[in-house]
């Protein structure tokens, strides 16, 4: 995955999903809904309301005061013996990891699980400079070896069965097992921990940076993080410059609701908090720590008052999870490394409305996913602005849809202005679909409505009521 | 001096639900409110604000301002989408503290969703219905999210005598329609409909109460493909029987 050109066409990917896919992600999505709910009401709303308006302020203020924490965070970092890099774009990014690698002359890394890295292609660079790169998350071990992207945001390989997990090892490895999670486990851990040994770096993304100490927070279930991030010789971390807090006790609030939102955990097993490299020769760890500081499109979402609520995101995956339409067309529909709601609205900023134009419209704006986002980023709104900015262009972008449709819309809005043809049309469609009705309902209807045809009958045009209202009050 | 009500009849209901529409006359004058209909009314907008095309948003939400503005009284509709349209996005379409704003939620201040008005502002639950059936209820949406109305059309169908309301799996999901998205993506919508149409005909009702046109275009066309038994009806519909389906 990396950094896409091409127009996503969503509707074209929904057309190619499997059948058995949204029958796992559902599975999954479920599971952790059903466990954030258990998990809330032991809370309590009252309080688990408290809790989302203080992260939401708490990462409201660190955006906002985004540079000072920044400036914060190099010095913090630097002084516990961290080497801080900025990243402006991705391919920055690339080169950054890549240089640090010819430096150590690094053969082999081993990564944990990181959307920014992903956000970034750094794999498929890394393994271009003649560089062994393994995804030791179980999940993204799995899809690395399916050669394909995550499909959730924490949960990469959700969109898989394990049946079609046991396929994936008996291909790509040779293992002959059967379709059972810990089995397979077991096989991905002996296979991991040779190569956590052997690696010359480790690769992580990071949950948070606390500014006032310089601190990279991982949040996982697994020890493959602490694996990458504390045995080969060199730690490189990618993180979104959108990830820093101010301080630790912002940082107790935001965890408080990341693992109950994601996976409805009170706490996840593991939550490292790694501090530059080590300091002496006997402690664990990196001889080397490099943060890489990737900006890639979020100082410019920054700068818009509106879409800038989406920096607030800790990525809990939530809104995947409560979705109706990610739970009916997994992650790879969305063409790109963000999925779901928040992808709908972090793909069109990064990527831009040339590309992703369609995620946008990828709702049907029921309005789940801010009801249950721990921050409580207006994911509905930020849509609506960047349909917008889709069909009409704003100060970000021009518009990329085509010309001859905002006619139509025009035409079309001219219908509902003038009262009387809005009125002569209703009588119209009335008369022309009255024959054609078969108890009220329409089973065929021309372009564009035979999309909704092609689905269901749509009901008859059965205007009648102002007719009524003034024999009724004639009457009276 | 009655409780004057301005119909605001929704393009929509207009033109696929009128029958609900002279329930909802019925109904509100036997509760003694006294209804008015601004002809002028087409549709608020809300098509094309959520496909993104704001200005052509701002002409109809001029022109709908204009209509009600004139008006007196309560302004209630029996859709939660096209009222969190007024309530939520009309303000957000004139600049903050312009005369046009100000005018914007004056008039969304007045505008009430059908079970809200009722429960909420002339406070009664029980409109003397009879309807003698089992009924599931599917939360719309906007009526629920955007409007918070999670209770009160519950708190009508459990007042309503002989009506035995029967819990629905996954009640608050979406049923598909999303406007404009059940048009883009038909195979989603699809999907989320056939998902919404299982669990309405598993909880074993003989009724399907939503509170919105849209969904009932989308489920009501859903169940009627797959020749369901079971009916899809407004709120409004089951409010103003006094007994029996019709």
């Amino acid at each position: 995955m990396s950094q896409i050109k091409e127009r996503i066409d969503f509707r074209a990917n929904t057309q190619r999903v499997p059948p058995e896919m949204p029958v796992a992600v559902q599975k999954a999505t479920g599971r952790f809904l059903g466990n954030r709910a258990a998990v809330v009401t032991e809370v309590g709303e009252e309080r688990w309301e408290e809790l989302r308006q203080a992260a939401r302020e708490v990462r409201s203020h660190a955006l906002e005061y985004l540079d000072f924490y920044l400036a914060q965070l190099e010095e913090r970092v630097t002084q516990a013996g961290g080497h801080v890099h900025w990243a402006r774009d991705a391919e920055e990014a690339r080169r950054t990891v890549l240089e640090i690698a010819a430096q150590h002359g690094v053969k082999r890394a081993v990564k944990g699980k990181s959307m920014a890295t992903e956000e970034v292609g750094l794999n498929r660079a890394l393994e271009a400079a003649g560089v062994r790169v393994l995804e030791t998350d179980l999940g993204e071990y799995i899809i690395q070896m399916a050669g394909v992207g995550p499909s959730h945001i924490i949960v990469p390989a959700v969109h898989l069965t394990k049946e079609g997990i046991a396929e994936i090892f008996r291909e790509k490895l040779g293992a002959e097992v059967p379709a059972d999670p810990l089995l397979l486990a077991e096989i991905a851990r002996a296979k991991l921990r040779e190569e956590f040994l052997a690696a010359d770096m480790g690769i992580s993304g990071g949950n948070f940076l606390v500014a006032e100490t310089g601190t990279l927070v991982l949040v996982s279930n697994e020890g493959n993080g602490r694996m990458c991030t504390t045995l080969p010789p060199v730690h490189v971390a990618v993180v979104g410059i959108d990830k820093v807090v101010p301080d630790w006790e912002s940082l107790t609030v935001l965890l408080q609701l990341l693992a109950r939102s994601a996976t409805g955990q009170k706490i996840t097993a593991y939550t490292s908090f790694i501090t530059g490299p080590r300091r002496t020769q006997g402690e664990n760890g990196p001889q080397e720590f490099h943060l890489v500081l990737l900006d890639n499109g979020r100082s410019k979402i920054l700068a818009d008052p509106v879409a800038r609520e989406t920096l607030l995101c800790v990525r809990c995956g939530a809104c995947l999870n409560v979705c109706p339409v990610y739970n009916h067309v997994g992650g790879h529909a969305y063409g790109w490394v963000y999925s779901g709601p928040i992808g709908a609205i972090l793909a069109p900023q990064l990527l831009g409305s040339k590309v992703a134009a369609d995620l946008p419209f990828a709702s049907s704006l029921c309005g789940a996913c801010e009801d249950v986002c721990p921050v409580k980023i207006p994911i509905p709104k930020i849509l609506l602005h960047l349909r917008r900015r889709a069909v009409e262009g704003d100060a970000v972008e021009g518009a990329v849809a085509p010309a001859a449709l905002g006619l139509g819309v025009r035409a079309s809005a001219l219908l509902f202005g003038w009262g009387w043809l809005y009125r002569v049309c209703s009588q119209l469609f009335k008369a022309l679909a009255a024959p054609w009705g078969r108890d009220g309902w329409l089973k065929w209807l021309p372009p564009p409505l035979s999309r909704w045809t092609q689905v269901r009958p749509f009901p008859v045009f059965a205007a009648d009521f102002r007719r009524w209202w003034r024999k009724r009050n004639s009457r009276e | 001096m009655a409780i004057k009500a301005q119909l605001f009849i929704t393009c929509l209901a207009e033109q696929f639900f009128p029958g609900v529409l002279k329930d909802m006359v019925a109904v509100l004058d036997r509760l003694g409110v006294q209804c008015e209909f601004p002809e002028g009314q087409t549709c608020c907008g809300q098509p094309f604000y959520n496909s993104g095309y704001q200005n052509r948003a701002r002409d109809i939400a001029r022109q709908w301002i204009q209509v009600f503005g004139e008006t007196e009284g309560y302004i209630v509709s029996p859709s939660g989408s096209c009222v969190s349209t007024i309530k939520h996005h009309y303000p957000e379409l004139f600049p903050s503290g312009s005369r046009e704003y100000e005018r914007a939620r004056a008039v969304a201040s007045r505008t009430f969703e059908f079970s809200q008005f009722l429960v909420g502002e002339l406070k009664i639950t029980d409109v003397g219905a009879y309807f003698p059936h089992k009924v599931t209820y599917h939360a719309s949406c906007h009526l629920l999210r955007a409007l918070g109305g999670r209770d009160e059309p519950k708190q009508l169908l459990q007042a309503v005598r002989g009506l035995e309301l029967i819990p629905l799996e996954q009640e608050e999901t979406c049923c598909g329609f999303g406007g404009v998205f059940s048009v883009l993506y038909p195979e989603v919508s699809q999907a989320m409909m056939e998902a919404k149409a299982e669990n309405i005909e598993a909880s074993g009702a003989e009724v399907v109460v939503a509170g919105d046109a849209g969904c009932l275009m989308n489920i009501g066309g859903g169940l009627r493909k797959v020749n369901s038994p079971v009916r899809a009806m407004h709120l409004i519909e089951i409010l103003a029987r006094k007994g029996g389906y019709q």
